[in-house]
């Protein structure tokens, strides 16, 4: 897929708008998965919005936001770049082969106390 | 009163104390929680993605089970999975045409009442008689509620507190008796789900809420959710984590003559 129908995917799956950010840096400004993302939630809501899309699916960005909305909750132009960051992730492990997280990966990724909460939460996030 | 109940999966499990003190101190307060037969997990996770139907489909089930009674939640993330798709289902006509296409004749549309256990107590309980039935007052306790990201947010959707000065928990704690303790960190997320694939990032988040609680002069966190019970306590050892219920039932005596 190019970047331009990439991005019509894209919007049309998060049902937000990129038009309508103001440029404020807010999302990014109050991100708790800042210091580990290599592109921050304004500049997906740029390069959606500038349908420089290959990146982003590219970068491991995706995996780290924390879609706790933060960002969404806290725009004042209603962006909610974490919409945009959800359906660029969806884009990059939906075709065949690419889940990022396989059963066989759970095992030595438990303790005694983790909750289930945590593994389905995990495979809902990293397996299509 | 009798509501539907959802537990979900952790409840059942790592959870337990979340739930066995949940449906005793409901009861207490003359709320019956009636479990739901054969549901199934929510899958922890609202996607929000339009498209995404086969990972709601339980969520809807579980609704569709609760159209009589009512539902309700005590996990923060069951709570918000079932609360996003519920609006989903009652406002988007495209979703919802599509989910009842694996529903069989007896559709759903969004209709049931969805009632997280904090708004059981403050909107169908209420406060002042929660106050009444307190029969050991958790006097001199300084306690910090720790409401994380998914009892808040999306608040339009979710709409159960001010997503940035909730009071549900504070109030709560006043009513059993308790000092609440307010901190600026109680509604940043904790790192979630990402502690399974890089613990480090949930050690960052949590240790800094914890630390922030016991700076302004916590003696614990009371959380709703299993996620972030986890987390705090893995990577935050200076004050101890329960669940809100577990001091509820303590407070209205529930917890004495049963083994804990």
């Amino acid at each position: 897929m190019n970047n331009q129908a990439l991005k019509k995917e894209i919007l049309r799956m998060s049902g937000t708008d990129p038009m309508k950010c103001m440029a404020c840096g807010k999302c990014t400004a109050t991100c708790p998965a800042f210091d580990e993302m290599e592109y921050h939630p304004h500049q997906f809501v740029s390069m959606i919005k500038n349908a420089n899309i290959a990146p982003l699916i590219r970068s491991e960005s995706v995996y780290k936001c924390l879609t706790c909305f933060a960002c969404a909750e806290r725009c004042p132009r209603g962006v909610e770049p974490a919409k945009l960051i959800e359906a660029v992730r969806l884009v990059a492990i939906r075709p065949q082969g690419k889940n990022r997280m396989t059963a066989g990966d759970i095992a030595e990724k438990l303790d005694d106390d983790m909750p289930q909460q945590a593994i389905v939460a995990a495979f809902r996030k990293y397996t299509k | 009163m009798k509501f539907s109940y959802f537990p979900g999966c952790t409840l059942k499990n790592k959870a337990k104390d979340l739930d066995l003190w949940a449906r005793k101190s409901a009861e207490a307060l003359g709320a019956e929680l009636c479990e739901i037969e054969n549901w199934q997990c929510c899958g922890g996770v609202f996607t929000s993605s339009a498209d995404e139907i086969a990972t709601k489909l339980s969520s809807v089930r579980i609704l569709k089970a609760a159209r009589e009674r009512g539902l309700v939640t005590v996990c923060a993330a069951c709570h918000n999975v079932v609360k996003q798709t519920n609006c989903a289902m009652r406002d988007d006509a495209e979703f919802c045409a599509k989910v009842n296409r694996y529903m069989g004749e007896d559709e759903y549309r969004g209709e049931t009442e969805v009632y997280h256990y904090l708004e059981l107590l403050r909107d169908v309980i209420g406060f002042d008689t929660l106050k009444k039935k307190v029969k050991n007052p958790l006097k001199g306790k300084k306690i910090a509620a720790y409401y994380g990201c998914l009892l808040l947010r999306p608040s339009k959707v979710i709409g159960l507190d001010d997503p940035e000065n909730p009071m549900v928990m504070e109030n709560m704690i006043k009513a059993l008796g308790a000092d609440p303790v307010y901190f600026a960190r109680r509604n940043e997320c904790c790192g979630a789900y990402t502690v399974m694939e890089d613990p480090a990032i949930a050690k960052k988040n949590s240790e800094s809420i914890v630390k922030n609680a016991a700076l302004q002069g916590a003696d614990m966190i009371v959380t709703a959710c299993p996620l972030c019970y986890y987390n705090l306590k893995k990577n935050g050892d200076s004050i101890p984590v329960y669940y809100f219920t577990e001091l509820l039932a303590e407070a209205l005596g529930v917890k004495e003559g049963e083994n804990e």
